[in-house]
């Protein structure tokens, strides 16, 4: 597919540039007003807001709860809560920060936004398919939300069957809401592929495809081969408790283990859901903030694609101690360590864009430093848990639980938050306060380091997760952990009254503050309500900081609208001076 | 090296210890030192290349071959140690040798029952013999649970369909926790056994007499004795405090309303069906989780159990 | 504030965000492709399912398909390919530009559709009447195997997939019916017919997997 610009093909174009209107009357968050309007929008930046707004309120409950969690953990006995209440609180903490915050938070919110802008789109392919995802999505919340309001869910967020075919509670309001939040997670993927491959204005070939969207393109790839599989175990599960089918619940005949397989093989890559579009994100921040070509492109592109494929076959580690064979863990512990390497891979190559640029120590680019730092750990006691003796001994306690928090928190979330800084002028014309979000930046790290590096100590000690009490060794560390998950609840506590202040009040963002090559800072923040109001001609990458910023402001092309962005573009140079 | 490994490890009991310990200082202090690097790259870059003006320009750096290779291949050679090494530990932890001393293991919610080639069973203590492999064969007996001993390094889900196992050789006499690790409800963070190293002939002496000296006890003192040993008082309470399950105090002689709605008067016959059919008839307001003792306690053990409840009024 | 492009007059069907018809085309083509593999994706789940109990218990599936009757599941499969060749002649009238053409197959289509639902119905009332019900109320002792009530699970979750994916698929053929009277379609906008077909093949497709594996053991 890809082509390169000395294509002998090459068509001579008439381009005419223009700048982009700076702080516009008319954007896409004040052209249509009201309620309904909003509500029916098929807008994929008002949809990237509406998720924005959904997955803000489910990541605050999931912080209250792993806040009631923590507190409860301060004394090894019972200190406020009962037992059974604790199992609930942690079953829901993971299967709402999983599945309502992480898996939908930078496809469903930034790559919303992002995707179309990226690729010169005036919208997704599917723009009303979009609406269905985000409405399949509130859907499936409210069941979760019907589950804990009747009766509650206490089989961690695994559901492992036999106890969740048997536990009382409704199990089956939860799974099925999962079950319904599936098809929202695979409208998306499908939206999204269809998207990159047929949408991208001319002159976007796949070599000049920002990382963010090679990210986003394997994030999808995974949910739409994924997901359908966790539907399927999912409806299992709901048909096990309904029906008493005896696939999974040896009681009846079913296999235990089998659910295990059904799970990971849908809930390992979802793990990838979760981090891959983080790596295009902070592909991105880098190298807008070191000004400087990236490092290794297709490294970077095909590594993701790399994660994505491996990423599919490694569910197997989760069951080193479930009793499969000795051959199948073996095979499993490899390839998980060959995921290892792409990931690496990217490491450094960020590192090298980072190696004589010019860095500019914003917000954006300090979490995407935080992010390198934590990320780094997470993936080095990933090595660690994937070497089969150690995880022997390692196996569902607190070392695990530092691991994934590690991942995802330190890897996701950061990551997301770098995403979100670093669009938010583009979201809502508004800056935040760089000093408080420096502030908030560097408490939320200390405050993560406190609360997941006791973990480690704990989990290697033979602290196993999910407990409510726990033997009088561990206080300490308990209660350290706490207070750090309290220093992170600062954290967030400034950082919303910044960015709500920011929203209010904030001084008004020019159409590219930080400078960057990339399209969608070309047009105006923010956006008008069809992005482009021509179909725009590109004619450098997105990463190509050796050329002056003028060539970058948008082309259109005068008699030209062909779609095919296999066709390679040159601009003569009187025309590049018209700007 | 050594306060580190205390202070990242629990104590290296078993023979196989020592060396999955070398590989997790192995992985820990390969990955302090690559990280140390890249935090100094990041820190150092960003110190270095700060931005000093706006019109600063950038070298064009695509890619560099060399460079990328050696960081693909340099990790890719770890990575194989790492596994290579976690392989060969691994199958000497699931090969049991064949002359191994073997016990059998049930999970029940929430206790774990040994069974003993004398036909003695103990409810949360297991004991073994030093400096000899000890074979344990497990299975559970309704959801799934996990055979964890952190001082050993062996952990094993216990399934109710089929049979696992752990092996290990235990190198000092002493005590060592034992923990479930696979969540399997309420009273999961309970479920908590001990192991009992002893010399070998500690061991045979303590199988010969176990059990034997509780024929000659009050059956008061020995209902007592069996409510701690058979882990009943991890759920059911004798001070009023409601666990899982009622509490036995001022439970003998009460008149408790059951699930269909029946009225039942809590008398030997209910205590006994209670004991060995624990599901049969479940008080208003629980679940039905007890698993039965039916084959772990013997009559006169339950007679003795009755006769310490009659006690708690 | 759809803007029309300088050069080209809008059509009706063509949404403002996409350049031409032919993007429009090609995009609506290549998302129901993407939905299809997530489908395969989805029955993949229940065949593994099967494969693995059909490992575990050989005998089960010998003696449990005897109780399926091979004579109506291949009027089925029969009454399905059919279907499809009904359908992928509506999307020729469609090309053709013969609307009354394309509403007649795709009244044949959805009338044989319907006939499959039918026949599916007195197979599942047959069983239910002799106590073949799906897991925990099943009450049929004709089969000597404690794990018989596994069988017929699978079959149930598979066959009722597979039966919902029917009704949605005539729901979507009595749209486009709809559709067509009010003379949406012509030889230059059929895409909603062309993907339904494609729909309509896969669902054909896995029941082409379903009947040997369900009726055909021996």
């Amino acid at each position: 597919m890809a082509t390169n610009e000395e294509n002998s093909n090459t068509k001579k174009l008439q381009v005419r540039r223009f700048k982009p209107e700076e702080n516009p009357e008319k954007h896409y968050l004040n052209e249509e007003k009201g309620i309904w309007a909003w509500m029916t929008t098929v807008d994929h930046k008002k949809i990237g807001l509406l998720y924005l707004g959904s997955i803000t309120f489910f990541f605050f409950v999931g912080g209250v709860l792993a806040l009631l969690l923590r507190t409860e953990l301060l004394t090894p006995a019972q200190s406020f809560i009962d037992a059974d209440t604790y199992n609930q609180v942690f079953t829901l903490h993971g299967a709402i920060m999983i599945f309502f915050f992480l898996i939908p938070s930078v496809p469903a919110v930034l790559g919303n936004f992002v995707l179309p802008l990226q690729l010169g789109a005036k919208d997704v392919a599917f723009p009303r398919l979009n609406l269905a995802s985000y409405y399949i999505y509130v859907i499936g919340a409210a069941f979760t939300l019907f589950a804990i309001f009747t009766g509650g869910v206490d089989t961690g967020w695994t559901f492992y069957t036999p106890y969740s075919a048997t536990t009382s509670g409704n199990v089956m309001a939860m799974t099925f809401g999962v079950f319904i939040l599936g098809f929202s997670s695979i409208l998306t993927g499908l939206n999204f592929i269809v998207t990159i491959h047929k949408m991208r204005a001319p002159g976007i070939t796949w070599n000049k495809l920002p990382l963010n969207l090679w990210g986003l393109y394997a994030t999808s790839l995974i949910q739409i081969l994924a997901t359908p599989v966790l539907a399927i175990t999912l409806l299992l599960l709901t048909m096990e408790r309904l029906l008493q089918i005896g696939i999974f619940d040896p009681a009846l005949g079913g296999d235990p283990v089998l659910y295990q397989h059904f799970f990971w093989f849908y809930s390992h890559p979802a793990v990838y859901i979760m981090i891959v579009p983080g790596f295009g994100i902070i592909s991105e921040v880098i190298s807008t903030f070191s000004r400087k070509v990236i490092f290794g492109y297709w490294a970077i592109a095909l590594s993701s694609l790399a994660i994505a494929f491996i990423g599919f076959l490694v569910w197997g580690h989760h069951m080193f101690t479930a009793g499969q064979s000795s051959l199948a863990n073996m095979v499993f512990s490899f390839l998980t360590f060959l995921v290892g390497i792409p990931t690496g891979i990217k490491i450094f190559n960020w590192l090298a864009t980072m190696y004589r640029g010019s860095i500019d120590m914003k917000t954006p680019m300090l979490y995407a430093q935080v992010f390198l730092f934590l990320f780094t750990i997470g993936g080095f006691t990933g090595i660690m848990l994937g070497a089969l003796s150690v995880d022997i001994h390692l196996h569902d306690t607190y070392y695990v639980v530092a691991h994934f928090h590690y991942v995802m928190m330190g890897g996701m979330v950061m990551a997301f938050l770098a995403g979100l800084h670093y669009w938010w002028p583009k979201m809502f014309g508004k800056m935040y306060s760089e000093f408080w979000a420096k502030i908030s930046c560097a408490i939320l790290f200390v405050g993560f380091n406190m609360t997941f590096l006791p973990q480690f100590v704990m989990g290697a000690q033979g602290m196993p997760r999910r407990y409510f009490n726990y033997i009088d060794q561990f206080q300490s560390f308990h209660q350290f952990s706490t207070i750090g998950a309290y220093v992170m609840g600062v954290a967030f506590v400034i950082m919303a009254i910044y960015l709500v202040h920011s929203l209010l009040k904030g001084k008004r963002a020019s159409s590219n503050p930080w400078g960057s090559r990339a399209l969608e800072w070309q047009i105006s923040s923010p956006p008008s309500l069809h992005n482009f109001h021509h179909v725009p001609v590109i004619v450098n990458g997105p990463y190509d900081y050796h050329k002056p910023m003028s060539e970058f402001q948008l082309g259109i092309a005068a008699s030209h609208n062909g779609h095919h962005a296999e066709e390679a573009v040159s601009v003569s140079q009187s025309e590049k001076e018209q700007a | 090296m050594n306060r580190l490994s205390e202070f990242m490890l629990p104590p290296a009991k078993s023979t196989l210890a020592a060396e999955t310990d070398a590989l997790f200082h192995f992985i820990n202090v390969t990955s302090i030192i690559l990280l140390a690097g890249i935090t100094f790259a990041i820190i150092y870059f960003s110190w270095k290349y700060r931005r000093r003006s706006e019109d600063d320009v950038t070298p064009v750096i695509t890619h560099n071959n060399k460079l990328e290779i050696t960081w693909s291949v340099i990790p890719l050679i770890l990575v194989m140690i790492v596994f290579g090494w976690g392989f060969t530990g691994y199958l000497n932890l699931t090969t049991a040798p064949d002359d191994s001393y073997e016990i059998r293991v049930v999970g029940k919610s929430w206790l774990w029952e040994f069974h003993y080639e004398t036909g003695h069973v103990s409810v949360n203590e297991l004991h073994v013999p030093v400096n000899r492999p000890v074979k344990l064969i497990m299975s559970s007996d309704d959801v799934l649970h996990s055979f964890y001993i952190p001082d050993f390094r062996v952990k094993m889900d216990v399934l109710p369909n089929r049979y696992t196992s752990v092996w290990f050789e235990a190198i000092e006499t002493g005590e060592s926790i034992i923990y479930c690790a696979e969540y399997c409800g309420n009273a999961h963070s309970n479920m908590l056994a001990t192991t009992y190293v002893h010399s070998v002939e500690d061991f045979e002496t303590w199988l010969e007499t176990a059990g034997s000296a509780d024929d000659d006890m009050d059956p008061v003192e020995l209902g007592e004795q069996l409510v701690t040993r058979n882990a009943c008082d991890t759920c059911h309470s004798t001070d009023g405090t409601r666990l899982q399950g009622p509490s036995f105090q001022g439970l003998w002689g009460s008149e408790r309303e059951m699930q269909d709605g029946e009225i039942v008067t809590v008398d030997e016959n209910y205590v006994r069906e209670s004991i060995l059919e624990p599901n049969a008839r479940i008080t208003a307001g629980y679940d039905p989780v007890m698993p039965s003792y039916s084959g772990t306690l013997s009559d006169r053990q339950i007679d003795a159990i009755i006769e310490y409840l009659k006690t708690l009024q | 504030m759809s803007q029309p492009s300088a050069t080209e007059e809008r059509l009706e069907h063509l949404k403002h965000y996409f350049i031409d018809s032919d993007q429009q085309f090609e995009a609506s083509k290549m998302g129901m492709w993407v939905f299809l593999v997530t489908e395969i994706l989805f029955f993949g789940g229940l065949f593994l399912a099967y494969i693995v109990y059909r490992a575990w218990y050989p005998e089960l599936y010998l003696l449990a398909s005897e109780e399926l009757h091979t004579f109506w599941g291949a009027v089925n499969t029969v009454v399905l390919i059919g279907s499809s060749l009904t359908v992928a002649m509506a999307i020729r009238s469609a090309q053709l530009n013969q609307i009354k053409g394309l509403i007649i197959n795709l009244w044949i289509t959805i009338g044989l559709a319907c006939v499959f639902m039918v026949i599916k119905y007195f197979e599942y009332a047959e069983k239910f009447g002799k106590g073949i019900l799906p897991g925990g109320y099943y009450t049929y002792e004709g089969i000597e195997h404690e794990q018989a009530n596994i069988f017929f699970s699978i079959y149930y979750m598979m066959t009722g997939l597979h039966g919902i994916h029917v009704l949605v698929g005539i729901g979507l053929m009595l749209w486009l019916v709809y559709k067509a009277k009010k003379k949406v379609f012509h030889s230059g906008y059929y895409t909603p017919v062309e993907i339904t077909g494609l729909y309509w093949h896969l669902v054909d497709i896995i029941w082409i997997f379903l009947f040997p594996l369900l009726y055909l053991i021996d």
